[in-house]
């Protein structure tokens, strides 16, 4: 035996030293899981077909919601952050990836989305395709993830902290929940540190905290966690062929039942702008005579 | 109709911030009780008791609950809200809150309404969509009522001569999944960004960290202003993600809100266009924050600012 190879033993011997450590339990056995190597992660990204960002939104003149037809769309911007941080931990060859399959529940139109999402490099989709106003609340998604996650064998799931569409912030945390999983959300850091153990820096009021959790997980995304790349040609090119599953909501027994009824939806009251001043003096007297300063 | 309003807790101390939730269950009509957790709660409760308009305080003593970790603290919530039958349970859109509360709904099968900026009735409530370019009234079926409370809708309650009894709650002491390891908070002595009555806010104008520090540090000080940044100054490395307001990062609504070197994206006008004034110094005189200032001031912020910061001083 070359020295090399005693040294990469020795590595070895620690790494499960260390993970029989990590995977002490409330209720310890007697026998450690030696034998237990890390999970290949089957990653699932949900992703969402949105209002491009750099789109100012309308409300539609019924007053039920805002005008979506001819307005540009796109994925939803955290939602790029999930599927480029599933890529990424694939490229980092820290811990073996066996799938990184996306998911989006929409209108045909969603299919353009789940190309992007394969084009930056995940392996395959589920569409479910959902008709006119059966339009899912968070609730519905996170209990249609969960029947994904579950079918799909997920250890990993990754999604945006938020849609900038109805910005309610829910869905990672209710699938967390329905799970029963441990959940990291706002990620702006994630590391896998041996074993089935994940460490998430997190943002929360007034800078970052670290939390450690093992698979599975749910962890959602924040903007400094990744910057997306742009899918190439030749990508895109290789997206069309990958394979692209069609579902329905009752494949997961799931129904677009609403909780929240929309009463109305309404344009914010707008402010003016009350023009400019020539100098640091006039800024000076105008924020006084508003009573600012 | 009950309410309970969820209230943080950190090393002791009531976090104010979180009586935004106090405020909005006041709107309902019903009585109010309050939920605390962590380790030496019974200080805290003691303060949170002295809070206009609360009848009880729910406290569990259990340094489990110290860092607010979803995975047990949502079952403990969920085990005092069957205990209390609460058919509104409400919290400030914190971290914490954000974190916590949608894992709390999923376990009562509740569609939660998020970050509400007006109660309009014990089942109806208003909450901006699309970064605050739309805002929608909505009405929930759900019997137990989740909802998160946006602190510039809802001033904190006051802490003064309220005199409500403290309870012990109930706790099913659940092992979290997740394990709290570090955290890194920047430290300040300048007011908190979030509840600040002035804000100055600097963006990609600034062009590097060195000059923010520069330029918006001194103007900060010498007007007594939290210190705000634009997610292009925050991705560039030039501010503290801390400091980022928008649809995204904190949201704000101070007296006065002075943006330098920001063009205005609608992202960041979601998190500062209810601010009382709006005053806005850029180079570009077409830039969209002159849409929204009560006062712009077209100029070379690297001249302009320290210029103003001297008038201020000398003021």
């Amino acid at each position: 035996m070359k020295i090399g190879e005693v040294l990469r033993e020795a590595g070895e011997c620690q790494l499960v030293v260390h993970l029989s450590i990590e995977s002490t339990h409330p209720h310890p056995t007697l026998f450690p899981r030696y034998h237990k190597t890390m999970s290949a992660l089957r990653i699932l990204v949900p992703v969402k077909r949105v209002i491009d960002y750099a789109v100012k939104p309308r409300v539609n003149k019924a007053q039920t919601g805002v005008e979506t037809a001819g307005v540009k769309h796109s994925m939803n911007p955290f939602d790029e952050l999930s599927v480029e941080e599933s890529v990424r931990i694939r490229e980092g060859k820290k811990t073996p990836v066996e799938d990184i399959c996306v998911i989006s529940a929409g209108p045909t139109k969603a299919q353009d989305i789940l190309r992007t999402a394969m084009a930056m490099g995940a392996d395959r989709a589920i569409h479910v395709e959902t008709k006119e106003g059966e339009d899912l609340e968070p609730l519905g998604v996170a209990k249609l993830l969960k029947a994904a996650a579950e079918q799909n064998k997920s250890n990993l799931v990754i999604l945006g902290k938020q849609s900038i569409d109805d910005d309610a912030g829910q869905t990672g945390q209710m699938l967390a929940g329905l799970l029963g999983w441990a959940q990291a959300t706002q990620a702006s850091k994630v590391e896998f540190t041996g074993g089935d153990s994940v460490q998430v820096t997190r943002e929360v009021d007034g800078g970052v905290e670290t939390l450690k959790a093992k698979l599975p997980m749910v962890i959602t995304t924040d903007l400094r966690l990744n910057e997306p790349r742009y899918a190439s040609l030749p990508n895109i090119m290789k997206a069309k062929k990958k394979p692209l599953e069609k579902k329905t909501l009752a494949d997961y027994g799931i129904t677009a039942e609403k909780r929240l009824k929309t009463i109305k939806v309404t344009e914010p009251p707008p402010r003016q702008g009350g023009g400019k001043v020539e100098d640091v003096d006039g800024l000076v007297s105008k924020l006084k005579e508003l009573g600012a300063l | 109709l009950s309410a309970l309003a969820v209230l943080e807790q950190r090393d002791g101390k009531l976090n104010q911030g979180s009586l935004s939730a106090v405020t909005a269950a006041a709107k309902l009509g019903g009585p109010i009780h309050a939920f605390i957790a962590g380790s030496n709660v019974k200080a805290v409760a003691e303060e949170a008791a002295k809070v206009e308009g609360v009848e009880k305080i729910i406290a569990v003593e259990n340094g489990a609950y110290d860092k607010g970790l979803p995975e047990n603290y949502a079952p403990l919530l969920v085990e005092n809200i069957k205990k209390g039958g609460y058919t509104h349970i409400l919290a400030s859109a914190t971290a914490f809150g954000k974190n916590l509360m949608p894992r709390v709904a999923a376990l009562l099968d509740s569609q939660q309404i998020s970050d509400i900026t007006a109660v309009e009735s014990e089942n109806t409530f208003v909450r901006p969509i699309y970064a605050g370019n739309a805002i929608a009234t909505v009405e929930s079926t759900d019997p137990i009522k989740i909802i998160t409370v946006r602190g510039t809708a809802f001033a904190p309650a006051a802490v003064g001569s309220g005199s409500a009894t403290v309870e012990d709650g109930v706790d099913p002491k659940v092992e979290s999944t997740t394990e709290w390891v570090s955290e890194d908070l920047a430290k300040s002595d300048r007011p908190d960004l979030s509840t600040a009555e002035k804000v100055v806010s600097g963006g990609r104008g600034l062009k590097s960290k060195e000059e923010f520090d520069k330029i918006m540090l001194p103007l900060a000080d010498s007007l007594g202003a939290a210190v705000g940044a634009s997610r292009a100054a925050v991705d560039s490395g030039y501010a503290d993600n801390s400091l980022q307001v928008g649809q995204t990062g904190k949201v704000v609504a101070p007296q006065l809100y002075l943006a330098v070197g920001i063009s205005g994206a609608i992202q960041h006008l979601a998190g500062m266009k209810d601010s009382k004034v709006i005053a806005a110094i850029n180079k570009d005189p077409e830039a969209p924050i002159f849409q929204v200032a009560d006062v712009g001031l077209v100029g070379d912020l690297f001249e302009k600012v320290p210029e103003l910061t001297e008038k201020l001083k000398s003021a």
